[in-house]
């Protein structure tokens, strides 16, 4: 654990989120998961490293908050 | 409905044992399908005597598994019915898939020559199971019992008796080891109170089953999303006599017996293939599937081999190549404990072994099932979007999943291997033997086989069969291409031995009944290759063997 880079990287935040949001615009829900979907398949590949994009992951779900859902089946 | 292939009828022929007092035989095996069948063919090719029983008086109904892998065919090969399988099975090499309009990745699997056998090929598995029935009768040893129903199961520490019911009335039947082969609803296993674990997936599939004459290639076609089906997937493969599988999403909400009707049936396959499409009904199924195993394989006496063991979703082509390699793994231990030659202790390993194996197609074709059948919003975005990606981005293929198709099981955590990095199958390599065109796989099963590769200098057993204690180890010894010739060695022509097993000459592997490599060692040390052998039937020290049987 801790290889995933946290420290600040992006120069102009503001302007890349803003880009995040533009690219949503008009968007149904669908169409933005699978947006958001393959932004994420894209930059994982980038990355290369499974490892490092399941911490990534790991910080996202932390702050979820879950309920479980019917009809899931046991493991 | 079937106009290509007629059923063959089996007579029901009364058994001595019905009159005589409660007759006991060495192995029963409840289920005359694609496994029992195997079971039956491996045990007798290795000197054992079975009574197979069957509820039926036939061969499948229907095509059903028609995948058959590599594997399957080698061991079928030894069985005595891999080349009808290949000659008969349509050989394909490429698959597509389609999203949508379009067509977004194909992949190839990359057919590597020097192989007696493809990667895979489809045949009806009514074929498999009637050449098997065939070779069950050649041997002799099988006692093939036909509408034989088993009404009841009591297991016992040193045996199981079973009540059957027959045209005649009931009579029972008593035997030291059972091979439960009787499918997914098994009675055995409902009889033994054992419940399956895992996965029901709510979703339903039409198969169906036409003859064509078509112009599409030998391929298989998976399609996402397809404009004839709306949301749902489909899938075309090719089988021998022109008959085409055909397979359709159709949603949990689906009537199964409504979907069943030609003229529902009709229409949803014109929408596929052309409304001027000429084509026959063969066979129509609607199937749901479950990914789920039993807790253990072998209870006390009672095996479970194939899907009354295990069942997984149709796609990879895991449940009749998994059943196959549970037999494969099974029938040379039951062998050898009944001679006499292995303890009872090394039973458990069929557990050890195949419970990995199975573990490994429950997970991917759980994933496969995930992917074509996304269950909520978001495992729908990452789907599509994957396959939206695949079209123009080369590493998204990597990640469509449209069934991830059976490979041998790698046996590596097994408690009866020497050493790390084994438990593979052995690949097979185009040989010469006496100067003549052969294939290395069919010298490698029976009993164990050390595989000792040489060059002029390499000094090699002169025996060829090292009678070391009860179960012998025969040699077999393969020449560098340019080494001088020796009486009964192969020679690696093209080098392949050498390159697939990873081999020098002086080194040596050795190989267990079912072609796994249970051991390797760079100097010939016959003192280690007997400790090998005997690791490999369960001849180990309690301690040790306890600590490795903890997987």
């Amino acid at each position: 654990m801790g290889r995933l880079n946290t420290l600040g990287r992006i120069a102009a935040p503001d302007e890349l989120y803003e880009a995040l949001l533009e690219a949503h615009r008009d968007l149904d829900e669908a169409e933005s998961r699978k947006l958001d979907a393959k932004l994420i398949l894209l930059l994982a590949n980038h990355i290369g490293d499974a490892a490092i994009v399941r911490e990534a992951l790991d910080i996202a779900r932390a702050g979820a908050t879950t309920q479980t859902s019917p009809g899931s089946g046991t493991a | 409905m079937p106009k290509t292939y007629e059923n063959p009828v089996f007579a029901y022929r009364r058994s001595p044992d019905q009159d005589g007092p409660e007759a006991r035989h060495p192995v029963v095996i409840v289920g005359a399908g694609l496994v029992g069948l195997a079971a039956a063919v491996d045990l007798a090719e290795r000197g054992v005597r079975t009574v197979v029983l069957d509820d039926d008086e036939t061969v499948s109904f229907g095509s059903r598994a028609i995948c058959f892998s590599k594997r399957t065919l080698e061991i079928c090969d030894r069985l005595g019915v891999g080349r009808q399988m290949l000659d008969k099975g349509i050989t394909w090499n490429l698959g597509r898939v389609f999203f949508g309009e379009r067509e977004v990745y194909s992949f190839d699997l990359l057919p590597e020559s020097g192989h007696q056998f493809p990667a895979f090929v489809n045949l009806q598995q009514y074929y498999a199971e009637e050449w098997l029935v065939a070779r069950a009768a050649a041997t002799g040893l099988v006692d093939l019992r036909w509408r034989n129903r088993v009404t009841g199961v009591q297991a016992r520490d040193d045996g199981v008796t079973l009540q059957i019911e027959t045209p005649d009335g009931p009579y029972p039947l008593a035997c030291d080891w059972l091979l439960a082969a009787d499918g997914a609803k098994s009675f055995v296993r409902r009889e033994l109170g054992l419940e399956f674990k895992g996965q029901v997936f709510k979703d339903r599939f039409l198969i169906a089953d036409v003859v064509m004459q078509a112009d599409f290639p030998t391929e298989r076609w998976f399609w996402f999303d397809p404009p004839f089906h709306k949301g749902q997937s489909a899938l075309l493969h090719k089988q021998p006599d022109d008959v085409w599988r055909i397979d359709l999403q159709l949603g949990w909400d689906a009537d199964p017996e409504a979907e069943k009707r030609p003229e529902k049936v009709i229409p949803r396959l014109k929408a596929m293939l052309g409304e001027d499409a000429r084509f026959d009904l063969e066979w129509i199924s609607v199937y749901t599937f479950q990914c789920r195993r039993i807790d253990r394989f072998r209870h006390g006496r009672v095996f479970f081999v194939g899907d009354a063991a295990h069942q997984v979703s149709p796609f990879g082509a895991r449940g009749g190549n998994g059943g196959i390699q549970d037999t494969d793994n099974l029938c040379w231990k039951l062998a050898y404990v009944l001679q006499g030659k292995a303890q009872e202790s090394l039973l458990d390993s069929y557990d050890a072994e195949r419970i990995p194996a199975t573990d490994e197609n429950i997970l991917n074709s759980t994933r496969s099932t995930d992917f074509i059948t996304p269950k909520n919003p978001a495992s729908r975005a990452f789907r599509d979007a994957v396959l939206e990606l695949s079209a123009e981005q080369p590493f998204a293929r990597a990640w469509v999943n449209s069934g991830r198709l059976s490979k041998p099981a790698v046996l590596s955590d097994s408690p009866l291997s020497s050493g790390a990095g084994l438990g593979w199958t052995a690949p097979d390599a185009p040989v010469l033997r006496d100067g003549r065109a052969d294939w290395l796989l069919p010298h490698l099963h029976e009993d164990f086989t050390l595989l000792i590769y040489a060059d002029d200098e390499t000094a090699v057993p002169e025996e060829s069969v090292l009678e070391t204690g009860d179960v012998p180890i025969r040699v077999l010894t393969v020449m560098l291409p340019q080494a001088a010739r020796r009486a009964g060695a192969l020679v690696d022509a093209e080098g392949l031995v050498a390159e697939r097993l990873g081999l020098a000459p002086g080194q040596w592997l050795l190989f267990r009944p079912d072609q796994h490599a249970c051991a390797r060692g760079e100097m010939l040390d016959m003192a280690g290759v007997r400790a090998a052998r005997d690791r490999a039937l369960g001849r180990v020290e309690r301690a040790a063997a306890a600590q490795r049987m903890v997987v």
